[in-house]
């Protein structure tokens, strides 16, 4: 990678964290306790969008988890989402009316809020149906693992998003408010998934599941993109480049091995497909808010009115990290 | 006698002093170094703690960075504490803070007991052993290392380079061999002694100062100097990865570490509750009196290890996706791929199946969608077979099918008609066996009533895209296994041909077929082949065809008679 390329990254790097500086103006702080925030502290960033009905669980499933403190930005949310998370002792709340598509999905509100708070945490950044697993997550706490990466001078963990969804039509069972998504989205596709390297960023570029299966057969180079790196101890000077699928700088990026060997990594069971999407699908469809002019969800609806199932014979039902780890999807690497 | 622990901490103090406390329960005198980047204050607060505790000293602090000779001076000064502090103390056990008693304290003791004059120390000389990580082995020892490897390794690097080319190498002191071991030790009070007050330690520290990692090598070397009974083993449970760098034990390990029979286990997580309650709470009743056996801990440690540096065969994921040629295994399992097999042959998927019970697709390549056996629309991991998904990444198809199906044999059909490149995934990939009937792609055109015109067309174009496979898998960057045949050569005997596939695909070895595939019927192919000829196409894949009819049944059942058999 030659001298100008890598001043190119640079320009990029500081062209986003402007960005982010740029925005922090939009966010209007509804109840802000960054003060409790201790040094050794795992913090999560999250933005949200009438997510009421899934934050009782979240909120629950990463407090289990070891995090510390919350950072939520609402993006104008009318079901009392801001509310929820104001009551609660360990969330930070902002909230803005600005556009989720102008703040590149919510990435420079993100990217401002890790560069105010994050520097010299562990920090996962998430959205509010992504519920994050690795290596040992049932018997190992967060900060285990966040120790033994620190221990390991790793600064950044890959967990690849893992469509989950239900068997039968998307909207057979109603979901309710502090359910576990799983007992409901428990089925997964487990080998069919395709990657790619990105040689400017250094990340890979993971692809399949069963979106790329149901919505985006016909054109497989349009389907969502899967990798994300979810989990970094942050520094003020980097920047999420595009949702948390990768960073700059690109070193944090080199999340997996070329020479044979695996590298720890976790995945994050993307909840997405219950009974709250239909509506949620169509609500995008009309706001345009979305990742290339919300190209998802317009094919979602046209796949969704005819055929609502994503399950088929060889889906597999989800039932802890192990089965992930032997399926090949996440790796112990060599943490034992 | 009573066993002195000499106690290195420097993060997590509330554990330190916790197993501190354990220690001194016993009997055993602790004394404990706390490393100079810990703040004075909390040194204080730690230090106030445990002033309770007759049996607890602190020693002279000094700053202890990984690979420096800062934790031997911290040992050094310890230990002489520790063995002038407490006479009774026969045994002087080097531990740190992150260390944790597996079994119960009386037991080290009754062992030690019985072992007076022995010395624990792990000792091997630099030649002997290859646990060196980073390469530096012997030049350790006679080289010089001003710069920290942790934080400058560039200039590390550049300073090891410099002094290997000018030949640099520092004198060992006489009389010294360097041996090198774990740096947690258990040496008794005559061998440790001798080591601290020998007349010449102020040479042997000035030449030590410098050496990469002294904490692995001083009292290594020089408890061969004095002690009369070495064992070498590390009576403490320690276990590297593939960096040097200790693993660590969470509760999750518990079963694992009970079952180790060892005494003192390193490093534990300093969260790690389960483990600390367990372990640090006096259990009544059974002394085991056993040797330690990590057997177990060491093959899953050694396991991880693996992971880390090989990887799964065939596995294409988020945290591995090796270079080229550098994958350790394209594929996960060994496949056989068939060419011009189904087109001769009119039940050979079937037949292939019953004989060798192997799972047979039809073309997984096709240009309409991949043809799964037993026409499945999706396969094991929930691969599709729409063609435009499949030809989006070819090879991760082909791999993500054939880590899907691990423990079950693949095999699969190919042709001219196959997505393009493919060839050359499987061409070099050593998990391949591929078998080529080469021609065979006419016989479907023989059979069709399409003009002639339109098959001679589409005759020309099969033929240079099956010869362009072959010249693929000819190339010499093909691995894989192959064996190609013109259909002429394959017809004059093509149960040997075939019973050669069969036993490599093995899974009934030696079996003797006895049914054969049904051959198309072939009446009229060469005169077909000829009228190609006369419109100037000439088909020179199948090879050598006469015009004439060839024989009805080709596949010979007579035995040829064999002259060097006796009949009896």
């Amino acid at each position: 990678m030659g001298v100008v390329q890598r001043y190119g990254l640079r320009l990029r790097r500081k062209r986003w964290r402007f960005r982010a500086f740029r925005k922090r103006r939009e966010l209007k702080p509804v109840s802000n306790r960054t003060d409790q925030i201790r040094k050794s502290d795992i913090l999560l960033f999250c933005t949200v969008r009438n997510e009421g009905i899934r934050l009782p669980y979240f909120l629950k499933y990463y407090r289990e988890m070891g995090v510390s403190h919350f950072f939520f930005v609402d993006n104008d949310s009318t079901d009392g989402t801001a509310e929820l998370l104001a009551q609660q002792p360990d969330v930070s709340v902002w909230h803005t009316r600005k556009s989720y598509k102008r703040s590149r999905f919510g990435m420079d509100w993100m990217n401002w809020l890790l560069r105010r708070y994050g520097h010299d945490h562990w920090c996962l950044t998430v959205d509010p149906d992504e519920l994050f697993v690795y290596p040992f997550c049932d018997s190992r706490p967060l900060p285990a693992l966040t120790d033994w990466l620190e221990a390991s001078s790793i600064r950044s963990f890959s967990a690849m998003l893992l469509d989950m969804y239900p068997k039968g039509r998307i909207d057979a069972v109603p979901y309710q408010a502090g359910q576990n998504p799983l007992e409901i989205a428990s089925w997964f596709d487990s080998g069919n998934y395709t990657l790619k390297r990105n040689h400017l960023l250094g990340n890979l570029w993971i692809q399949g599941g069963p979106r790329a299966r149901v919505f985006f057969a016909d054109r497989p180079e349009a389907a969502p993109a899967l990798n994300k790196i979810p989990l970094v101890k942050w520094h003020h000077r980097y920047a999420y480049a595009s949702s948390t699928h990768m960073l700059l700088p690109r070193g944090l990026n080199y999340v997996y091995d070329e020479w044979g060997g695996e590298k720890a990594s976790g995945a994050l069971l993307h909840t997405k497909f219950l009974s709250t999407f239909n509506e949620k699908a169509m609500e995008e469809l009309k706001r345009r808010e979305h990742y290339a002019g919300s190209l998802e969800y317009v094919a979602y609806a046209s796949g969704l009115q005819d055929n609502p199932e994503l399950w088929c014979k060889w889906s597999e039902k989800y039932i802890n990290w192990r089965q992930l780890e032997i399926l090949g999807l996440m790796s112990m690497g060599n943490w034992a | 006698m009573s066993i002195g622990i000499v106690m290195l901490a420097h993060t997590a103090l509330h554990r330190a002093e916790q197993v501190a406390r354990h220690w001194t329960k016993a009997g055993c005198p602790v004394v404990i170094h706390v490393d100079q980047i810990v703040s004075n204050k909390r040194y204080k607060i730690f230090t106030e703690r445990l002033s309770d505790d007759p049996l607890v000293r602190f020693s002279r602090r000094h700053r202890c960075d990984w690979g420096t000779w800062g934790l031997v001076a911290a040992s050094q000064d310890a230990s002489e504490l520790m063995l002038s502090e407490f006479e009774e103390v026969t045994h002087v056990y080097l531990t740190s803070g992150s260390c944790l008693p597996l079994r119960p304290v009386q037991e080290l003791i009754d062992y030690l007991k019985a072992r007076p004059r022995t010395d624990h120390i792990e000792s091997a000389t630099t030649a002997d052993v290859p646990w060196t990580v980073g390469g530096l082995d012997e030049e350790r020892f006679t080289m010089r290392f001003p710069f920290s490897w942790r934080r400058n390794r560039y200039l590390f690097d550049r300073f090891v380079e410099i002094q290997r080319n000018f030949g640099y190498r520092r004198k060992i002191p006489d009389g010294l061999t360097p041996h090198m071991g774990s740096q947690w030790w258990c040496l008794t009070r005559q061998t440790l002694a001798s080591i601290l007050e020998d007349p010449k330690r102020k040479t042997y520290d000035r030449y030590f100062r410098h050496v990469w990692i002294p904490d692995e090598s001083y009292f290594q070397t020089l408890a061969r100097l004095y002690s009369t009974n070495i064992v070498s083993r590390s009576l403490t449970l320690s276990k590297f990865d593939f960096q040097g760098k200790p693993h660590i034990f969470y509760d999750d390990h518990l079963q694992l570490l009970r079952r180790s029979d060892c005494f003192v286990a390193r490093k534990i997580w300093h969260n790690a509750d389960v483990l600390y309650d367990t372990f640090l709470t006096p259990k009544p009743g059974e002394l085991s009196l056993q040797e330690p056996n990590p057997g177990k801990i060491d093959r899953i440690f050694a396991k991880a290890v693996d992971r880390r540096t090989r990887g799964r065969s065939g596995l294409y994921m988020q945290s591995r996706f090796p270079n080229e040629d550098w994958e350790n295994g394209v594929t996960a399992a060994k496949y056989s791929v068939f060419q011009g097999f189904t087109e001769l042959f009119t039940d050979f998927e079937p037949w292939l199946a019953q004989v060798t019970g192997a799972r047979v697709h039809g073309h997984l390549f096709a240009p309409d969608r991949a043809h799964f056996a037993d026409g499945q629309t999706v396969m094991n991991g929930a691969l599709s077979d729409n063609a435009t998904l499949r030809d989006y990444d070819t090879k991760m198809f082909l791999t993500n099918l054939l880590w899907n199906t691990r423990g079950e044999r693949q095999c699969f059909q190919l042709g001219p008609n196959s997505t393009e490149h493919v060839i050359w995934d499987i061409a070099k990939d050593p998990n391949a066996q591929v078998s080529v009937i080469s021609g065979a792609w006419a016989i479907p055109l023989f059979q069709s009533n399409r003009s002639f015109g339109e098959l001679r067309r589409e005759a020309a174009q099969l033929q240079k895209i099956e010869t362009g496979m072959l010249d693929a898998l000819r190339s010499p960057y093909s691995k894989c296994r192959r064996r190609i045949w013109t259909m002429a050569e394959f017809i004059e005997s093509p149960m040997e041909a075939i019973q050669v596939i069969v036993d490599e695909i093995g899974s009934q070895p030696n079996r003797i077929l006895t049914e054969a595939p049904r051959m198309v019927d072939l009446t009229g192919f060469g005169q077909f082949l000829q009228n190609l000829k006369n419109q100037g196409m000439h088909p020179y894949l199948m090879g050598d065809f006469p015009a004439d009819p060839i024989a009805q049944n080709p596949v010979r059942e007579v035995q040829r008679p064999r002259p060097y058999l006796v009949k009896k």
